[in-house]
C-alpha cells in the first residue's frame, strides 16, 4: 500500500434550501406524498417552461464567495439529454462549459494537524431528478416527481485527495460551510448533501494519473471513507495482479462493504449538451455579488481563527467548536456570561461533558437540556471554587437530567465545597486516628498511601472538601506537624 | 355577409348593438360546419364552449365595455394549450391528451373577450412546410383545393382565407406563419422573438419559435397582435418592453421610409414573383418610400443553418413525449425501453422522426462542433448582417415564398426540396426579427406573397407599412372562390 498514492475528486451535490424548486413555483418540503408537490413544470407537461429561482442563484454566490472563488459574471445552463422515468423532460437542466462559480478553494486541518488548500474545479445549479420507487408495486415501478426540480449545487473538486480519510476530512468541511451559509441542511439521511468520489491509483512518485473509477451517491461520511478504501484497496490489487483498470461507474454496497459496476465508459451516455433555449444567460452584476458578500456570516476558518486569537483555544478545539455555527454560538453564549478569562475551561465543558450528554441522547447542540446561562453558571461555581470540577459534573447530570439550575442543586443536594480549613483537618484528624497501621508504613516510606489517606479524607467529606486545600493539610499531618 | 367583414367593422356593430356575439359566433360555427370537410383546416370545433364565450362577451358589452376583440371569434393553432380541449399539436402523440391549463396566448385573447371556435390542423409538431405531416391529414389550400395552404400554420391560415374566422393564431419558427399566408392570400405576421410569451405553446425549436397571427388586413392583424404581446414572467425569454398601440399607428405617412432591398433575394427570382416584387416596390415608392440596395451575404446559409439549429432543440424539446406521465402510450410494453420504443416510434410520425434524428446527430459528441456550434456561428454572422442592413433601411422588402402553392403530394417524398420552400422566411427566425407576409397577386390564379422584415420590436412599423400598402391595393379583399 505505501508505494502506492491513492488520488481523490469529490463531487458533492448540495441540496439548495429554497422554498421553492429552481424552475417551478412547487414546494420543495421533503417527505410528502408522492407527486403532491410536482407542478406542471416539474411533470414537463407541453408548452410549460423553466423560470429560475433568484434565491438559488444567490445562495450559489454566497458559497462562491465563501470559498474565495471567482462567480462567473455570465453563466449558462445547458440540457443534458438523456432518457429516465424519473426524469420527466428527458434532460436535466444543468451548468457545463460555463458554471456560476469557478475555481475556489477549502483550507482542510488534517489529523496529524496540518492545513491543506483542497482545490474547488467549480460549482454549478442544476435541478435533481425525481425517485423511482420499486417496493410495494408488484411487477410495476412507480415514479415520485416531488424531489425533480429540487435546487442542487453541484461542487467539484480538483483530484487534490490524497486518503479516504482527507476526503473525509474535505467533505466534513464543506458540510459545515453549507450549513454555516444556511444554503443547504446538510441532511445526509434526506439526500440534502450526498457524494460521488473519484478514485484512482498511481505509484508514489509517478506524475500520470491512473485511470479513474466514480463511486455513485455515497450518503454518509463512513460510507465515503469505506468505499474509498475499498475502491483503492481492488484497483491495487488488480494492477498488482497484472490486470488494469477501466474507466467506469461503480456504485458502493455498505451492507456487503464492496463497490460493483454499474456501467463502464463504453456504456456511458452521450448526454449531447447543448445550451437550454429556454433559459436566458445568468449574468451577475457586481452590485449584486457585493449585496451577498455583504450578507455573508462569519465564516468558520474566520471564527475559528478568532477563537484562537482571543480565547487563547488550541487550533483544534477551535475546530471542534466552530464545526457548526450553532455549537459556536453555544460556545461564545457561554463564554460571554463567564467571562474571557475562563474561555478554556469553557470550550473544555462544551467538548467534554456537554458533548458526550448530547451525543449519549441524540441531541443536537439547538435541543440541549442545559442552556449556555446554565452551563456558564455551572462554570461559575468552579471558578469561584464552590465546588470542584468532580463535583460539578455531578452538578451537571442533575442539571441535565431535572432541568434545575447549578446553584439550586448544588444548594438542596448540599454539595458546596468544604473550605473551612478547620473543618477539613479535623476530617483528616480523625481518618488518620482511625487508621494506624497505614500511618506507620506511610511515615516508614510508604509514600502511595498518600493516595489512601485522599480517598478516605475525600470520602468521609462526601467529596466536598476543597482538592487542593485538603492535600495541603493532609500532607502536612502525615508528615507529622 | 358578416365573415366578409373587419374585425374593426364587427367590434363596431358589436359596439353599437346592431349584433350579438353569438349571432357573430353561430354564423362561423355554420361556416366551419358547411366548409370544413373541404378544408380540413379545423380540427376541434368547441361550439359549446364558443356559444358561452360569446354569450359572455355579450353581457361584457352589455355592461359597457368594449374591445378591439370583445365579441370577436378567432381559431387557435392547435399548438396552444387550451384548458380542457384536446391538444394535439398535429400528432398521434397528443390525440388524447387534453391540456390542463391555457396557454398565455390563449388567456390573453380571452381576457380581451375574444372566442374561441375551435382549433386548427397544423403539420406534425409543427414541423413541415406543407401540412401534410399532421396526423390528421393534409389541409387543402382553399384557393385550389388539390394544392398544399402551406405550413407549418396551415390550418389557421385556410381558415381565415375560407372566412371561417376573422383571425387565427399561428407559430412561425422557419416561416410557418409567413409561407401559409402567402399561399393562401391572407395578412400574417410573427413578431420579434421574445415580444409573445412562448408558455404553453408546445415547442417545436424554442429559440426561434414565435407566436403571431392570420388576418384579412394589416388592420387586424395589429388588433390582434396587440392583444398577445407582452411580457410574461412565465417565459424567461420574452421581453419586458412596452406594447404600442398598434393599430393607432397604422396611418403614419410612408414618405421617406427606406426600404431595402436584399441583392441575394433577388438571385434566381422566377420572372413572375420578381414582377409582383417590382410592382409593390412602385407602390411603395408611390407612397413616398424610398429604396436603398441592402445586403446579407450570409443569408444563403440560412436553411442549412436552420436544418441544424432547429432539429436539435427539436430532437431535446421533444423528449418529454415518452409514453409515461402524458400523451400516446404504446399497447402492453414489455420494459421500459420498448415502451419508449414503441411510444415513440408509433406516437411520432416520419417528418418529426426524421428531425429528432437530425438533431440528436448534430448535437452527438463528436459532431457537435462541426454542425451545431458552427451553425450558432452563422446564425451570429445572419443577425449581424441583418444588424448592418437597418442600419441603411427601415425593413426589407423580399418575396415570402419563391412559387405559390403547389400540389398536395408533390413534395413529401423530397424533404430538401421542402425545406427549400423556406429560404426566404428561416433569416427572420435565425435573427429574431418580427416580419410579416401580406398578399401581393397572383401567379396562376394563386395568392403570393410579399415579405417585409424590420429590426427588432419594429412590429409597429412592419404593420403601418403593411397597412399603407393595403389602403392603396386590394390584393388583401380577394377571397377564393367558394368560399368568399
Amino acid at each position: 500500500m505505501s508505494d502506492w498514492e491513492l488520488v481523490i475528486g469529490l463531487e458533492i451535490h448540495a441540496q439548495l434550501a429554497t422554498r421553492s424548486k429552481i424552475f417551478s413555483g412547487a414546494a420543495t418540503a421533503y417527505g410528502a406524498a408522492p407527486n403532491t408537490q410536482a407542478s406542471l413544470v416539474d411533470l414537463a407537461y407541453p408548452g410549460v417552461l423553466p423560470v429560475l429561482n433568484a434565491e438559488a442563484v444567490r445562495m450559489a454566490v454566497k458559497f462562491g464567495l465563501a470559498i474565495g472563488a471567482t462567480v462567473a459574471p455570465r453563466s449558462v445552463f445547458a440540457r443534458k439529454n438523456y432518457f429516465y422515468p424519473d426524469l420527466p423532460k428527458g434532460y436535466q437542466i444543468s451548468q457545463y462549459e460555463l458554471p456560476v462559480v469557478q475555481r475556489g478553494s477549502l483550507t482542510v486541518l488534517l489529523d496529524d494537524g496540518t492545513l491543506k488548500q483542497v482545490g474547488i474545479t467549480r460549482a454549478h445549479l442544476e435541478e435533481d431528478a425525481g425517485k423511482s420507487l420499486h417496493e410495494g408495486l408488484g411487477q410495476s415501478s412507480g415514479i415520485d416527481l416531488n424531489r425533480a426540480g429540487t435546487p442542487l449545487l453541484e461542487i467539484v473538486s480538483e483530484p487534490d485527495l490524497r486518503s479516504a480519510k482527507e476526503a473525509v476530512a474535505y467533505m466534513k468541511k464543506l458540510h459545515t460551510l453549507v450549513r454555516y451559509l444556511e444554503i443547504c441542511d446538510g441532511n445526509m439521511q434526506e439526500g440534502s448533501f450526498r457524494c460521488d468520489a473519484n478514485v484512482s491509483v498511481r505509484r508514489r512518485g509517478s506524475a500520470k494519473y491512473g485511470t479513474r473509477v466514480e463511486i455513485k451517491n455515497l450518503n454518509s461520511f463512513r460510507f465515503v471513507e469505506k468505499a474509498i478504501q475499498y475502491e483503492a484497496a481492488r484497483q491495487i490489487e488488480l494492477i498488482e495482479g497484472g490486470g488494469t483498470v477501466v474507466q467506469e461507474t461503480r456504485l458502493y454496497d455498505s451492507d456487503k462493504d464492496e463497490t460493483r459496476s454499474m456501467r463502464s465508459k463504453e456504456e456511458a451516455n452521450d448526454y449531447r449538451y447543448f445550451p437550454d433555449p429556454d433559459l436566458l444567460p445568468l449574468e451577475i452584476d457586481a452590485p449584486f455579488v457585493a449585496e451577498v458578500r455583504a450578507s455573508l456570516p462569519e465564516l468558520p476558518d474566520e471564527k475559528s481563527a478568532r477563537f484562537v486569537r482571543d480565547y487563547g483555544l488550541s487550533a483544534y478545539d477551535a475546530g471542534v467548536l466552530c464545526a457548526s455555527r450553532e455549537l459556536g454560538a453555544y460556545y461564545e453564549a457561554v463564554v460571554a456570561a463567564l467571562g474571557a478569562a475562563h474561555a478554556k475551561l469553557a470550550a473544555n465543558w462544551v467538548m467534554g461533558e456537554l458533548a458526550s450528554a448530547l451525543n449519549r441522547d441524540g441531541l443536537e447542540i439547538d435541543a440541549s437540556r442545559v442552556a449556555p446561562a446554565g452551563l456558564a453558571q455551572l462554570l461559575a461555581r468552579i471558578v469561584d471554587d464552590t465546588i470542584s470540577g468532580k463535583i460539578a459534573k455531578e452538578v451537571f447530570e442533575a442539571m441535565w437530567s431535572e432541568g434545575l439550575a447549578a446553584d439550586a442543586i448544588i444548594e438542596s443536594k448540599g454539595l458546596k465545597q468544604i473550605t473551612d480549613a478547620g473543618a477539613i483537618e479535623s476530617v483528616i484528624d480523625a481518618v488518620i486516628a482511625a487508621n494506624p497501621r497505614q500511618l506507620a508504613d506511610y511515615r516508614a516510606g510508604k509514600d502511595k498511601l498518600f493516595g489512601f489517606f485522599v480517598g478516605q479524607a475525600m470520602k468521609a467529606t462526601g467529596g466536598k472538601a476543597n482538592p487542593a486545600q485538603l492535600n495541603e493539610i493532609l500532607k502536612r499531618k502525615l508528615g507529622g506537624a | 355577409m358578416l365573415h366578409t367583414l373587419s374585425i374593426g367593422e364587427l367590434a363596431a356593430k358589436l359596439a353599437g348593438r346592431e349584433i350579438s356575439s353569438v349571432e357573430i359566433t353561430r354564423h362561423f360555427l355554420a361556416r366551419i360546419e358547411r366548409l370544413n370537410g373541404r378544408l380540413n383546416a379545423v380540427i376541434t370545433l368547441t361550439a359549446e364552449q364558443a356559444l358561452a364565450a360569446a354569450a359572455q362577451a355579450d353581457r361584457r358589452l352589455a355592461a359597457g365595455e368594449r374591445g378591439k376583440l370583445l365579441g370577436i371569434p378567432l381559431i387557435h393553432k392547435d399548438i396552444f394549450c387550451t384548458d380542457g380541449v384536446r391538444t394535439s399539436c398535429g400528432s398521434r402523440m397528443l390525440d388524447n391528451f387534453v391540456a390542463p391549463y391555457d396557454a398565455t396566448v390563449v388567456e390573453r385573447l380571452k381576457a380581451a373577450g375574444a372566442v374561441m371556435l375551435g382549433k386548427a390542423n397544423m403539420d406534425e409538431f409543427a414541423m413541415g412546410s406543407s401540412n401534410e405531416t399532421s396526423y390528421y391529414g393534409p389541409v387543402k389550400n382553399p384557393w385550389d383545393e388539390t394544392k398544399v395552404p402551406g405550413g407549418s400554420s396551415g390550418g389557421s391560415a385556410a381558415a381565415v382565407a375560407a372566412r371561417l374566422a376573422p383571425f387565427s393564431t399561428g407559430t412561425d419558427t422557419g416561416g410557418s406563419i409567413r409561407q401559409p399566408a402567402a399561399l393562401t392570400g391572407v395578412t400574417g405576421i410573427k413578431p420579434t422573438y421574445g415580444r409573445v410569451s412562448r408558455y404553453g405553446m408546445i415547442a417545436f425549436a424554442s429559440s426561434l419559435d414565435q407566436a403571431g397571427v392570420f388576418a384579412v388586413s394589416a388592420a387586424d392583424a395589429a388588433a390582434a397582435l396587440e392583444a398577445m404581446s407582452g411580457f410574461d414572467p412565465r417565459d424567461s425569454t420574452s421581453v419586458d418592453t412596452p406594447v404600442p398601440d398598434y393599430s393607432a399607428g397604422l396611418d403614419a405617412p410612408l414618405k421617406g421610409l427606406k426600404i431595402g432591398l436584399l441583392r441575394e433575394f433577388f438571385e434566381g427570382l422566377e420572372a413572375r414573383n420578381q414582377a409582383l416584387i417590382e410592382a409593390a416596390l412602385a407602390v411603395y415608392t408611390g407612397l413616398g418610400a424610398e429604396t436603398v440596395e441592402v445586403s446579407l451575404p450570409h443569408l444563403p446559409l440560412s436553411v442549412p443553418t436552420y436544418y441544424v439549429v432547429a432539429p436539435a432543440e427539436c430532437s431535446s424539446n421533444l423528449s418529454r413525449f415518452d409514453g409515461v406521465r402524458f400523451g400516446y402510450r404504446c399497447d402492453s410494453p414489455r420494459d421500459l425501453t420498448d415502451l419508449y420504443e414503441r411510444s415513440r416510434g408509433e406516437g411520432f410520425g416520419a417528418e418529426v422522426k426524421r428531425r429528432i434524428m437530425t438533431g440528436t446527430y448534430v448535437l452527438s459528441a463528436g459532431y457537435f462542433d462541426a454542425y451545431y456550434l458552427k451553425a450558432q456561428k452563422v446564425r451570429r454572422l445572419i443577425t449581424d448582417d441583418f444588424k448592418a442592413a437597418f442600419a441603411r433601411a427601415d425593413l426589407v422588402l423580399c418575396p415570402t415564398t419563391p412559387t405559390p402553392a403547389f400540389g398536395i403530394g408533390a413534395k413529401v417524398d423530397d424533404p430538401v426540396t421542402m425545406y427549400l420552400n423556406d429560404i426566404y422566411t428561416i433569416g427572420a427566425n435565425l435573427a429574431g426579427l418580427p416580419a410579416m407576409s401580406l398578399p401581393c397577386g397572383f401567379i396562376d390564379g394563386l395568392p403570393m406573397g410579399l415579405q417585409l422584415i424590420g429590426p427588432h420590436f419594429a412590429e409597429q412599423r412592419l404593420l403601418n407599412a403593411a397597412h399603407q400598402y393595403q389602403q392603396a391595393t386590394d390584393w388583401h379583399r380577394h377571397g377564393p372562390h367558394g368560399f368568399v
